[in-house]
This record gives structure tokens, sequence and C-alpha cells, in this order.
């Protein structure tokens, strides 16, 4: 059985459609990421998915119908909405006694380990706590909680380098197994590129395109070309075309590596250059469009 | 609203089947757990709730103490004046301060519960946790109706210990105790916990609906049918309706009339006149009607 399962996932509010007919299936054990623009219906899927959103077409989340199940579905899914969701009035030792009071599957003692590692106070309220510590602590209390399915969204939005670098580290090391899924949405998607099992790109309701890490380094390649060989390059039909310090870097998709090696080296991509080739030129387009 | 439900295989039964996912064979905590740790965030969140009556009871009986030292005799005459004034004891001015507040606190509690929680946006955090909407408002409405009486009750009682342990032997030797507070948790438990059980139902559900405002959500619609009823059919019988239930309707046991000294203790006449008053059902049925709709709100709702 998927851990996600949706097929026709269709949400509209008023004349906007957001989600418009998606199909989805997310197996256990992987780390899917799901990236898209601004409005593109990334956080009405994971409402629909937690259950925070009525929708039309079939969702399935471990088996149950979430709108109909949120709240017994919440014993083995857990979520971070964002930042700032944790009541400022929560007091660290209130927050504990609370999660351990109504969660049958929160091991409080794993919990006080993880905040003992950090610089959090026992009896400081949430309000006292920097928007990083706040983060710490909404991760710690998740971490104990033996959930099959975790959902992150934005959960490292306006935080620095470090607690974004440690928030991952700490997701994978402490608490990722083959025997849980995570799904997650972000902006800042080249720091999580080497954390995905898989993603997906998302665009005005729409999923434009579906990938596992593995598939993803195989489909796609760029390189940098010698402007005197941009000719012959483009032959070679490239996706997308940037310049940096006034060299053409060219992505490819689904090319043949060898002839690509003829115009320097060849490298992988960062998700986010595919995902600049894939969405950038609809949206771009369709924004300006819009003025 | 949209009520686009899933169009997807139903549940064949709200719990699993052998071999079903682990997530519904999971044990849950019992529903009394969820319940009262539901309610213990209520009163970590709303301190004020229990605060303020504390500190409207302290400032009484730093006043009362300080009219005991300087005027003893005064004071107790003074308000057992003669010319049979409704003037209330020391000991009835406690109660109904403390109560006042209460009335002021709920009000204030109701119109924030299911508010503020959207407001700061912590309702993504509680929507996290296996707590069904039914528990969550169900907590609330009892912290209005069960919690806060209780409260009420225990700051009344202290406070009134206190005043007599401060006060001369004759207002020890003039007051029935006992059954002044039997009749002051009967009055607490049967007008304030039941018989204005609508009007919590109702502060919950402007809480739940309204984006912001909440207090003039809650009072302009009341206002707009009073003025309507008077204009339209020239009768006042929604204002009497609430006018009725504010004093406490016909069955409930009154505070004591003007020129009696003290309440009297209820008595099982008393209990089984208000228990077949159709107003305590009606009432309570609105209540149940209104905390639905909550519920359903919350359901449907985010943050604002």
């Amino acid at each position: 059985m998927s851990v996600i399962e949706a097929t026709g996932l269709r949400k509209v509010f008023g004349t906007t459609i957001a989600l418009d007919g998606i199909d989805l299936r997310v197996e256990e054990g992987r780390i899917l990421g799901l990236i898209g623009p601004n409005g593109a219906g990334k956080s009405t899927a994971i409402n629909a998915i937690l259950g925070l959103t009525p929708h039309q077409g079939q969702l399935r989340v471990l088996g149950s119908d979430p709108w109909t199940a949120r709240d017994r579905l919440m014993r083995e899914v857990a979520f971070i909405a964002d930042v700032a969701v944790m009541p400022r009035w929560f007091r660290v030792s209130q927050a504990l006694d609370y999660v351990a009071g109504v969660h049958p599957r929160f091991d409080r003692a794993k919990a006080e380990g993880f905040i003992a590692r950090t610089a959090i106070g026992r009896s400081s309220r949430v309000r006292e706590l920097s928007k990083g510590m706040v983060t710490q602590l909404h991760l710690a209390l998740v971490m104990a909680i033996d959930a099959r399915l975790l959902v992150l969204d934005e959960p490292t939005l306006g935080l620095d380098i470090l607690y974004r670098k440690q928030f991952y580290d700490a997701l994978l090391n402490d608490y990722f197994d083959r025997s849980r899924t995570i799904l997650l949405t972000t902006h800042q998607v080249e720091e999580i590129q080497n954390v995905l099992t898989d993603f997906m790109f998302i665009n005005r309701g729409r999923i434009a395109l579906t990938c596992s890490m593995e598939e993803f380094e195989a489909r796609y390649a760029e390189v940098t070309v010698h402007p005197e060989r941009l000719a012959a390059a483009r032959e070679l039909r490239p996706l997308h075309e940037r310049q940096v310090f006034g060299r053409s870097t060219l992505l490819f998709e689904r090319a043949d590596r060898g002839r690509l090696q003829q115009f320097g080296e060849v490298r992988t991509p960062g998700i986010a250059d595919v995902f600049v080739a894939v969405i950038g030129a609809s949206t771009a387009a369709s924004r300006a469009g819009g003025r | 609203m949209a009520t686009s439900d899933s169009t997807a295989m139903p549940d064949p039964s709200p719990e699993p089947q052998a071999g079903g996912s682990p997530a519904l064979r999971l044990a849950a905590m019992s529903p009394v757990r969820l319940f009262y740790w539901s309610v213990r965030r209520e009163l970590w969140e709303n301190r004020f709730v229990y605060i303020a009556p504390l500190i409207v009871a302290a400032v009484f009986l730093l006043g009362f103490v300080i009219g005991v030292v300087h005027l003893p005799l005064s004071h107790v005459n003074a308000s057992r004046s003669p010319a049979g004034h409704q003037s209330l004891t020391p000991l009835d001015f406690a109660s109904f301060v403390v109560m006042l507040t209460y009335l002021v606190v709920t009000v204030i509690y109701c119109l924030g519960a299911l508010h503020n929680e959207r407001s700061d946006r912590s309702i993504l955090f509680w929507k996290s946790l296996p707590v069904s909407d039914v528990t969550t408002v169900i907590a609330k409405a009892s912290i209005a109706m069960v919690v806060l009486p209780l409260i009420t009750f225990a700051i009344i009682v202290v406070t009134q210990g206190i005043m007599l342990l401060a006060s001369t032997a004759a207002l020890w030797t003039r007051t029935p105790i006992l059954p002044m507070w039997a009749a002051l948790l009967y009055h607490l438990l049967t007008v304030h916990a039941l018989y204005y059980a609508p009007f919590y139902g109702w502060l919950l559900l402007v809480s739940a609906w309204a984006r912001r405002a909440a207090f003039l959500w809650a009072s302009v619609p009341v206002a707009a049918v009073l003025i309507l009823e008077r204009l339209v059919f020239h009768t006042s019988a929604f204002a009497n309706m609430l006018l009725s239930r504010i004093g406490g309707g016909p069955a409930a046991m009154p505070f004591p009339p003007p020129g009696n000294m003290a309440m009297q203790a209820p008595t099982l006449a008393n209990l089984g006149a208000f228990l077949a008053s159709p107003g305590l059902w009606t009432g309570l049925a609105a209540c149940a009607l209104f905390l639905a709709a909550a519920v359903r709100l919350r359901r449907y709702q985010g943050p604002i």
C-alpha cells in the first residue's frame, strides 16, 4: 500500500483552480520534495493530504480519507506547517506534557533528549525563543513521534543557513529510516537536493514533472560551452540555456553524455536549474502577460 | 462554503478489519484523557480566566479588611440599614462582584476561544495532533459551563470565609453559612452553567466564524433582531426572551429578594421545577446546535 495515493485530486476556490486533477503516489521510505512557484498549489495539496481542507477526487493517506479521518490519521502523520505555528504562550515543559498527553506514539524521553542538545530552556515560553529555536523545539517534538508520514511545509522559511542545515541533518540522521516517508515543500531547492529521493514540480495546479533522484541524474546533464562551439552544441537541442560569466551553460534532457563531452565537462545540474528550465519560461510568460 | 467531500471510496467501517492500515489499528488515547489535556491547555493559554476573579477578590478583601479595622460597627450596620434599602450585605456583595467578573471573563474567553488559535496560526499546530474538532470545541465550552462556575464558587467561598474570620462575631451568628454556600453553588450550576448555555454556544459559534471583531458579530445580529421585531411587528418577544434568560428563568432560584438577608438553601422542589422547565431544554438544544456549527466551522477553517 502506498503512503499517499491520489487520483484526479482537485480543489477549486471560487473561480480559482488550485489543484487541477493531480495523480500522485508516494511509496514508503521516500523523501518527496514538492517544488513549485508561489500559488502553484503546493500548500493546497498538502492541506488536502493532512485533512485540513475538503477536496474532490480520490485521496488516500495511509489507507484513509484524510478529510473524514483527520484526528485518527494524525496518530501516524506528523507535520510542521511552517515556522510560526507553535502557540506563543506555550512553555517548553507544557508542550512536552501536552503532546505526551494526547499522542499515543510520542516518546517523551526522546524529545527531551533532542531538546537537551539545543540551548532551549525547559521553562522558556515559545515567545521568548528565537525563530530558529522554535523550529528546533517543533522538530524535537515531531521527531519523537513515531509517525509513518512526516509532512513539512516550508519548515525552514526565514531561518539562517546554520539552522537550515542543522534541521535537515537532524531529520536525516536522527529520524529518517526506510520505514518512514517524508513529504516536504521548500523554496530553498538547492539545499535539499541531496536530501530528496524524489521530487515533483507543480505549476498552476498541475504536475509538471515527477522524477526520482536516480532517474534525475541519468536524465539531465548540463555542460558549459565555449562560445565558438555554441552553435554546434545547440544542434543537440538543449532544454534550456543560461549565461554564467559570459559563458553559456546548456541543459540537456535525455542527451547522449558521450556526445556532450566534446563540448566540455558534463555535470548533473541542480534541481533548481531544471526547475527554471521546465517551469520558469511558462511562468515568466504568464506573469508578464498578466500585467 | 465548498462542501466538496471526497468522492473516494467510503470507509466500510470506522474501524478497520484485519490487515487494514496500521494507522487505524493503532490504539488511541482515551477520550477522557484527550478531553482532560484539552481543558488543561485552555487554562494554560487563558490564565486570565482565574487570575482576574482572584485579583478582584483580593482587592475586595483588602477593602473589606480596611473597612473592618477602621469602622467595624458602622460597617456592619450600614449594610443593615433599617430603612429597608436594597443594600447588599458585604458577603453578598463579595459574591456579586466575583460573579460579575466571572461573567465578563466568560464572554471574553468564549469570543476568543476559537478565534485566537486562528489569528495566531496555532490552529495548525493543534490540528497536527490526534485531537478531534469535537473534543476541542467541547473542551472550550466546558471551560465556560463547568470549570469557570466551579472556580468562581471556590473563589467566593474562600473570600467569604476570610471575611467571616476577619469580622466580628455578629456576622458569624447572623449568617447561615452552609445554606448560603449551597445556594451559591446551586445558582452557579443551574443558572450559569446550564441556563446560560445558549449564550456560551452563540459566543463560541461567533468566535469560530468571525475573522475579526468577534464582539460586534456576536452583538449586532442580536440588536438587529431586537430592532426589526420592534419596528416590523411592534412586539418585543425576543427582548423578553433574552431578559428572562439573563434573569435566570422562572425556575432558577433567584438571588435573595430585596429585604431578605441571605439566599435560601435550594430544595429538591427548586431543582425539580428547574429541570422540568422547558426553557432549560430549549436552551440546551440551542447550545448544542451552536456548538455543532462551531465544530463544523473549525473543521473547515485554517489560520486567518
